[in-house]
């Protein structure tokens, strides 16, 4: 089964194209650029596909990271992916895009994944080991996350950005989300039968319920 | 008449999801589904309101455009999306699944200007526009005169609102009322049973040396307003009909002369009024009236096509085929700020084609791609 992964869910836009039949990533693609995951996405699906000469239809699956991230960015992918999968008929799953960088770090012992939530805040979520999450991933200031949180080893760039509360840092582990990471984990878990959550949003916060001053004016002046 | 290209068009720059299936200048499905509701209690668009609805209804709208069209997506010629003006991450909803849309089927992308757009929905009502078309856009987002040559390549802005789309005057208003978000529709009716003349509320820019074709409606907002507040600080009832009546006909009476005085102006018989704020019902008499007078064809599609929708897009991407233009590219973005002067956003000339003459931007120099073995994510 071949599945196509991707997450815009952080600053980085990343894809892979995933053979769960000989278990490896057949190509991957990784940058990092907060602001144009919109014009980066559908260049690294083309050039992951041709690198690994395969078309989009020979895609079984589509794997896309729901977040929590950025809502702007996140968007993309969440869009990208259910689109594919509306105009290829293959179904779309989920994956907590913290889940994907707590495989990725391989960890058998407990630890906290937090990436930047901008306004000062981080999305964090605490794992028992790198398959299996404690509860809800939720976003919260560092600074009010309990101590013994905190003092977990941790790992992700929300981590590395508040590197004196989180004083576990493992620095020596990936610090962004990689669809490669995903799609291993998904395939993981299609091979043991489980489920996974929609390709739905981890927005988290309510949206910021301001009107612009000059709301819907759109005409250059 | 199957050989007129077929296009889906995808539309999200405010509050409006929109999916629109043309073939030619035939419309075959206009799918819209709206967040309004969702913005009214706030009194106007909330960006990030919008484009969590974007997300939600996308796909759904899709396929309710494909089952109204009765057509197959493979059959389709290509993909366009509105690239801008419009709030960015509105835009960037729409635009990302436009390509992966167009890129999943194979086949071609415009990302075009939501302001060709709305003018180029007409040729879907009263069929190929004529060159130049003259055009007044007016609605919550947009007050401009327009004169369009050719509407794929050669768009002209003759004037703008400096402050308040005209459609934004009606919302505030409105709101001044207690009429409730959107204020078009509830100004119009209550006008209709109004006396437009009862007060004599300010034509804005309409001085001799004042420009000619610009809008401003800011001015005319605060009159209302203030006129309001001194019956209420009087004691009086408000004449909420008489206001409504005044305020639209002040609105209608300056969009129309200054769209007839450039019709006049560039030697144009034709106009054509497109918008949210086209559907009001007093402009289109208005508008009827001082065109017939002045020996001018007036061209107003049916409302539904006047607000933001998906047909309108496609209108635009049938005629980006129809006359070969370049398409764009993978990396098309979402320009919240798009100029009117570029109808669309084509991609690098240079750029190689694939098997479905697709350009496809060079964008491999900074960028990793890898080959990976399982193992290395352990190690
Ligand atoms: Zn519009």
């Amino acid at each position: 089964m071949l599945l196509l992964a991707l997450d815009t869910a952080t600053p980085a836009v990343t894809v892979a194209l995933y053979d769960t039949d000989g278990d490896r990533v057949l190509a991957a693609s990784d940058q990092t650029d907060a602001r144009r995951h919109g014009e980066l996405l559908l260049p690294s699906v083309d050039r992951v596909l041709r690198e690994a000469g395969r078309p989009l239809q020979d895609v079984d699956r589509v794997v896309v990271g729901t977040g929590p991230g950025p809502y702007t960015g996140l968007r993309v992918g969440l869009v990208t992916a259910e689109t594919f999968g509306a105009a290829l008929g293959v179904p779309v799953l989920g994956l907590c895009t913290l889940d994907g960088i707590a495989y990725a770090s391989g960890l058998e012992e407990p630890f906290v994944v937090a990436t930047d939530a901008r306004r000062k805040e981080v999305y964090w979520a605490r794992y028992s080991d790198a398959r299996t999450r404690v509860g809800d991933p939720a976003v919260d200031r560092p600074s009010e996350l309990p101590a013994e949180v905190t003092a977990m080893p941790s790992v992700g760039a929300g981590a590395r950005l508040y590197e004196e509360v989180f004083t576990g840092l493992r620095t020596d582990l990936p610090l962004d989300q990689s669809a490669a990471a995903l799609a291993c984990l998904a395939a993981e878990k299609l091979a043991k039968g489980e489920e996974f959550p929609p390709p739905r949003p981890l927005y988290l916060r309510r949206p910021d319920a301001r009107v612009p001053a000059n709301y819907k004016v759109v005409t250059p002046k | 008449m199957a050989d007129e290209p077929l296009v889906l068009g995808i539309e999200t720059s405010c509050d409006e999801t929109g999916v629109g299936i043309v073939r030619g200048h035939t419309l075959l499905a206009d799918a819209v589904a709206s967040s309004v509701d969702e913005h009214a209690r706030f009194g106007g668009v909330v960006p990030e309101v919008a484009s969590r609805a974007h997300l939600e209804a996308m796909v759904s709208t899709i396929e309710r455009a494909l089952r109204e069209a009765g057509v197959a997506a493979t059959d389709l010629d290509a993909v366009a999306v509105t690239a801008g003006p419009g709030l960015a991450g509105a835009l960037l909803v729409g635009v990302s699944a436009a390509k992966a849309y167009a890129y999943a089927l194979g086949k071609p992308l415009y990302g075009v200007n939501h302001l060709a757009s709305h003018i180029c929905v007409d040729q879907l009502e009263h069929g190929a526009l004529p060159e130049p078309t003259m055009a007044l856009l007016v609605s919550g987002g947009h007050s401009s005169l327009l004169l369009a040559p050719d509407i794929t390549s050669d768009v002209r802005p003759l004037g703008s609102t400096i402050d308040d789309a005209a459609g934004e005057a009606f919302d505030k208003v409105a709101r001044v009322l207690d009429l409730g978000f959107p204020g078009g529709p509830v100004i119009d009716k209550y006008a209709r049973e109004g006396d437009p003349e009862a007060i004599a509320f300010p034509r804005g820019l309409t001085g001799p040396r004042d420009a000619p074709y610009d809008f401003s409606f800011s001015g005319l907002k605060t009159a209302v307003a203030r006129w309001i507040e001194a019956k209420r600080n009087a004691g009086e009832e408000v004449p909420v009909r008489d206001v409504s009546a005044s305020f639209q006909e002040a609105v209608t009476d300056v969009l129309t002369r200054k769209a007839v005085r450039a019709c006049k102006d560039e030697g144009v018989d034709h106009l054509m009024i497109g918008g949210g704020v086209a559907a009001n019902s007093r402009l289109r008499a208005m508008a009827e009236e001082r065109c017939s007078a002045a020996g001018i064809r007036l061209r107003v599609p049916r409302p539904k096509l006047c607000t933001d929708n998906g047909a309108m897009v496609a209108a635009l991407g049938a005629e980006m085929v129809a006359r070969r233009r370049p398409t764009s590219g993978w990396d098309l973005p979402a320009d919240s700020s798009l100029p009117v002067t570029e109808p669309h956003l084509p991609g690098t000339s240079d750029a190689p084609t694939d098997s479905h003459g697709q350009a496809h931007p060079h964008t491999h120099d900074h960028d990793h791609v890898h080959e990976l073995s399982r193992e290395n994510l352990y190690s």
